[in-house]
């Protein structure tokens, strides 16, 4: 049992680096593409702040799902028997 | 899993005990569901709350309505001119039928208003409806839970209603007969031989569609709820300790309460947009030939 709780921890811990790692990647890659956009045509930046925030909401939810099951994982496990 | 809640409400509850108790539903067993999927169970909180918050967005709508004026607008008929405004805007962007959108526009709004309100409840703080509830019943151990949106049940049903609404647009649109030719020569193209993986992509396509639009919002909201809970752990550890570190647990749990809160609003507001905008794209997928 101890080796399952201990690896169920090191799989949370995986869970959310590995989402964290790919989530930030690809925000910071939108987020550079878009000050660019706006740089470029600054008369667009409002509409391309909408599709920004829309997308970023996107990226983000496939990480924070990973969080939620995560934290699921480490408080009500369904991995032990009880 | 419930003698344990309530074995442990007796004594001190441990970390792993409190965050299990928050976590049931009130339904109509009277005890956590055990199983993973068991459609004989209702959860009467996410019911209950979901409706609530419905109520509460058609008054807010209907009072301001009501006062409508055509001079200087107040500060709340401005308010919900610039939301009507923007969900018109983006409706009208996205579905290019005049029609259609005298439907679509306000179910978008709806559907923006509802959830903006029902992720809303996670503002407050966590045990404050709870203990309450169990004030009420005069039953220590009752479970409850007031953010509907972080139940699976309650967004996987709003999608699955904007599933079927899409079918009804594709019928309504393109004929029955349209439909099922679509369904059938698209996205490959028209030949016998790919009448069937024609058929198993479009399946796919509007499995994963409304999977993923219900997941995403639970998802982000669970997640949040759990933060709340475990932020609301920090504070429950400063009982039990003593002296410094017991402050410092209590310090800890104030400032990353009120960040975590602030974080929350953007998260509350942009899971809400994008079921918004996710139902107007689903719904103008529909009206869209191959």
């Amino acid at each position: 049992m101890e080796i399952v709780l201990g690896n169920v921890a090191l799989a949370c811990g995986l869970i959310i680096g590995l989402g964290a790692i790919g989530a930030c990647i690809g925000i910071s890659l939108m987020g550079g593409k878009y000050i660019e956009a706006s740089a470029r045509q600054p008369e667009l930046m409002n509409e391309l702040q909408t599709k920004m925030f829309m997308l970023a909401g996107l990226i983000d939810a496939a990480f924070l799902i990973g969080v939620g099951i995560a934290m699921m994982f480490a408080f009500a496990n369904p991995f032990v028997v009880k | 899993m419930a003698t344990t809640g309530h074995e442990a409400a007796a004594h001190v509850p441990s970390a792993g005990d409190y965050i299990v108790h928050h976590l049931g539903h009130l339904n109509t067993t009277g005890h956590p569901q055990a199983s993973v999927v068991d459609f004989s169970v209702i959860n009467l909180d996410t019911l209950f709350f979901s409706v609530a918050m419905g109520v509460i967005g058609l008054l807010l709508m209907w009072v301001v309505a009501r006062r409508v004026t055509s001079g200087v607008p107040g500060r709340a008929q401005a308010a919900v001119e610039i939301l009507l405004e923007m969900v018109a805007g983006q409706a009208r962007s996205i579905i290019h039928s005049e029609e259609s959108r005298k439907f679509v526009a306000p179910l978008a709004l709806t559907v923006f208003v509802w959830v903006f309100l029902m992720n809303s409840m996670d503002f407050l703080p966590v045990d404050l409806l709870p203990m309450l509830w169990q004030g009420a019943t005069g039953n220590e151990h009752a479970y409850l839970r007031v953010v509907p949106t972080a139940d699976l049940n309650g967004t996987l049903g709003m999608s699955i209603g904007v599933l079927l609404l899409c079918f009804w647009y594709n019928i309504k649109i393109k004929g029955m007969g349209g439909w099922v030719h679509e369904l059938f020569t698209a996205p490959f193209g028209n030949h016998p031989a790919l009448y069937l993986p024609n058929f198993l992509m479009q399946m796919i396509e509007f499995l994963a569609k409304t999977v993923s639009h219900g997941m995403r919002l639970f998802g982000n909201m669970y997640a949040g709820e759990l933060l709340f809970m475990l932020i609301a752990l920090m504070g429950m550890g400063f009982s039990s300790m003593s002296g410094v570190g017991g402050s410092l647990m209590w310090a800890g749990h104030v400032v990353a309460g009120t960040f975590w809160a602030l974080f929350h609003i953007l998260i509350v507001v942009l899971q809400a947009f994008i079921f918004m905008m996710l139902t107007l794209v689903y719904i103008g997928q529909a009206h869209e030939g191959h």
